[in-house]
């Protein structure tokens, strides 16, 4: 599916990734894991096309995409949400949703301006499939048609993943999916990113801090410091590691 | 709740005019055009013919300004390009291609060189925002006038002289009076309106507003800024194109001068005043602006009969009226009229439950 090989980026003198290498099983749910700064967004930003890496290869099935732009990726079915919700503020849910189906639709402008016909028809299906696939699944109805500057925290971060399945994806990014929410929101996340792996078969990459849900969900892990790549494996490998306990408790010194 | 809007259906819910004030105010304005080209006297006629040639040429505007978030101070050049286009057409077909052909190849042609030098003009989009993009654009514009000028292509364009331009002819029919011409404007002004609508209920629309808001999670959706930005340009350049072959059309002869800076800052002037990303946005501003000179004209004509000195102040006087406005709405409502109109809305909308 996903095969990161060797690496190597840096900014000036900070070196955030340092030949990282492992491969994302399909269907499978890998952490990428690691102290504040070590590069695990920027690992992401390298597979979704953001940075290009000085060294090594990002594989996805089988094809090298290094050279591809950020929206050549999406196309191919790689979808990602950001540490800091990127969504569009000034529209609803709703629109922000359709978005995530951008590539998966085909009228041109000629369609588009219009509209009665080949664009309706594709308006009118794309509609009725989001609110089967995306809007009930995630259960966003009451607040569909809401501005997403509106919605609180944790529901915005929960509409940016609406947005990202809109694409379909065959590999979804997540980074930090519940970072800054409470217990509550926090078990919905997991349930819900749960059940994106289990009815839409995604590979999914997830950066998260929170060690409970990354030992919970993960059949992968990925520990990352300073940009060094120390330790992968099954969680219950990883969590007795002695260079991961060491990167953890050196960043909490 | 609003039990008033409530949709039964998800095709019902995707409709534009989505409750019965914006039927009803559709059908008035119908009403209202129908009993212009009716009854309306002359004057009445020629500033509602200005009016519907600013509307398009305003909604184009809004595409790439309001829509896409991209600057441009030069969209006076597309007019030029369809006004010129279309005289240029008919000079050089005339005799080859019958006279009732005419006008309904001569618009197709005029709005195609206007998308296509559009995509030229948007090249700087890639690369540069903000106010680069609106010193490239306005470059861009005064070249376009530039190259209008020179004597090298006076026998096409008239140079600095200008020239005159052919009369209107459908399949037949000369549109010789400001009265038939009114038709063909708010048949295509209405047409350009209902087009754009569309547009933003589609995934083309949707793309450039998201370039407009965030352009690093547009790109992550899968969308090419490269080819949307582009797109944005050549759609509203085609509209100004449009709006400048019907200004051809209209006046019995176009100078190069028309087409300047005062002209790009007046339809970003409309936009800003209009509402900036909003259809109705165009159809305010462009009522305001139109009737600003006129406005002016009357107050002068009031002061001073319209002396020989006072008519030289005038044309700085609607400049700095322009300029007033831009800066006046920026400042205190700076999603225009529209939203004005919105909040007006909103509060029949609820009428007689609830104010707000
Ligand atoms: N665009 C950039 N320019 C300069 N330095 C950057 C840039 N992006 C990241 N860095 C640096 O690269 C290093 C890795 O950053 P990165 O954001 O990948 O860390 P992270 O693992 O995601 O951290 P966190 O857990 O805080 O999100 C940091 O030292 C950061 O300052
Ligand atoms: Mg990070």
């Amino acid at each position: 599916m996903l095969s990161v090989r060797d690496l190597y980026l840096s900014f000036g003198g900070i070196k955030a990734l340092q030949g990282v290498s492992f491969d994302a099983a399909p269907g499978q749910i890998t952490a990428i894991i690691g102290p504040n700064g070590a590069g695990k967004t920027s690992l992401f930003n390298a597979v979704s096309g953001f940075y290009r890496p000085e060294r090594g290869q990002v594989i996805f099935d089988g094809e090298d995409i290094g050279a591809l732009r950020p929206d050549r990726r999406a196309a191919l079915g790689i979808a990602r949400t950001f540490q800091n919700i990127a969504l569009f503020r000034g529209m609803s849910v709703l629109d922000n949703i359709k978005l995530g189906a951008h590539t998966r639709l085909d009228a041109g402008v000629f369609d588009a301006l219009l509209y009665f016909g080949r664009a309706r028809a594709e308006e009118l299906a794309l509609r009725r499939e989001i609110e089967e696939r995306v809007i009930d699944f995630l259960e966003l109805d009451l607040i569909r048609k809401a501005p997403v500057s509106a919605l609180p925290y944790g529901l915005q971060k929960r509409v940016e993943l609406g947005r990202a399945l809109a694409m379909r994806p065959r590999l979804l990014l997540l980074d930090e999916p519940v970072a800054g929410m409470n217990r509550e929101e926090t078990a919905d996340m997991a349930r819900f990113i749960l059940d994106v792996q289990e009815e839409f078969d995604t590979t999914i990459l997830l950066v998260e801090h929170d060690m409970h849900l990354v030992m919970d969900i993960c059949a992968h892990v990925v520990v990352l410091n300073f940009g060094q790549q120390i330790a992968a494996g099954p969680p219950e490998a990883v969590r007795r590691d002695a260079g991961v306990i060491e990167a953890y408790l050196g960043a909490a010194a | 709740m609003i039990t008033g809007n409530l949709k039964a259906s998800y095709a019902a819910d995707e409709r534009v005019l989505d409750n019965r004030w914006k039927q009803g105010f559709v059908l008035a304005c119908a009403a209202g055009i129908a009993a212009l080209a009716g009854f309306g006297n002359d004057y009445v006629i020629l500033i509602a013919c200005q009016m519907g040639i600013m509307l398009i040429a305003v909604t184009g505007v809004n595409v790439v300004i309001g829509y896409t978030g991209l600057m441009s101070l030069g969209h006076a050049a597309f007019v030029a390009i369809g006004a010129y286009a279309v005289v240029i057409f008919h000079n050089a077909a005339a005799g080859t291609i019958p006279a009732p052909l005419l006008t309904l190849l001569a618009l197709p042609f005029a709005v195609t060189v206007a998308a296509l030098i559009g995509i030229v003009v948007g090249l700087p989009s890639l690369r540069v925002k903000g106010l680069y993009l609106a010193v490239a654009t306005l470059s861009a514009n005064f070249i376009v006038i530039f190259l209008i000028e020179q004597d090298a292509f006076a026998r096409w364009t008239g140079g600095m002289n200008g020239i005159n331009t052919p009369t209107a002819n459908l399949l037949g029919w000369d549109l010789d009076s400001r009265r038939e011409q009114f038709l063909l404007i708010a048949a295509l002004g209405f047409v350009s309106l209902l087009a754009a609508q569309n547009l933003f209920r589609t995934r083309v629309g949707r793309a450039f507003i998201a370039i407009r808001d965030r352009d690093y999670s547009a790109e992550i959706l899968g969308i090419s800024l490269y080819r949307y930005k582009l797109m944005s340009f050549a759609i509203s350049a085609a509209y100004c194109g449009l709006a400048g072959a019907l200004y051809a059309y209209f006046y019995a002869r176009i100078l190069p001068e028309q087409f300047g800076l005062d002209l790009s800052l007046m339809l970003v002037a409309a936009i800003i005043v209009g509402g900036m990303g909003r259809t109705m946005g165009a159809v305010f501003g462009v009522i305001v602006i139109v009737m600003v000179p006129e406005v002016i004209k009357v107050i002068f004509g009031g002061i001073a009969g319209g002396g020989a000195e006072l008519a030289q102040i005038r044309a700085p006087v609607q400049s700095i009226a322009f300029g007033a406005l831009i800066v006046l709405f920026l400042l205190f409502e700076p999603f225009g009229l529209t939203q004005i109109a919105d909040r007006a809305l909103r509060a029949l909308n609820r009428w007689p439950f609830a104010r707000g």
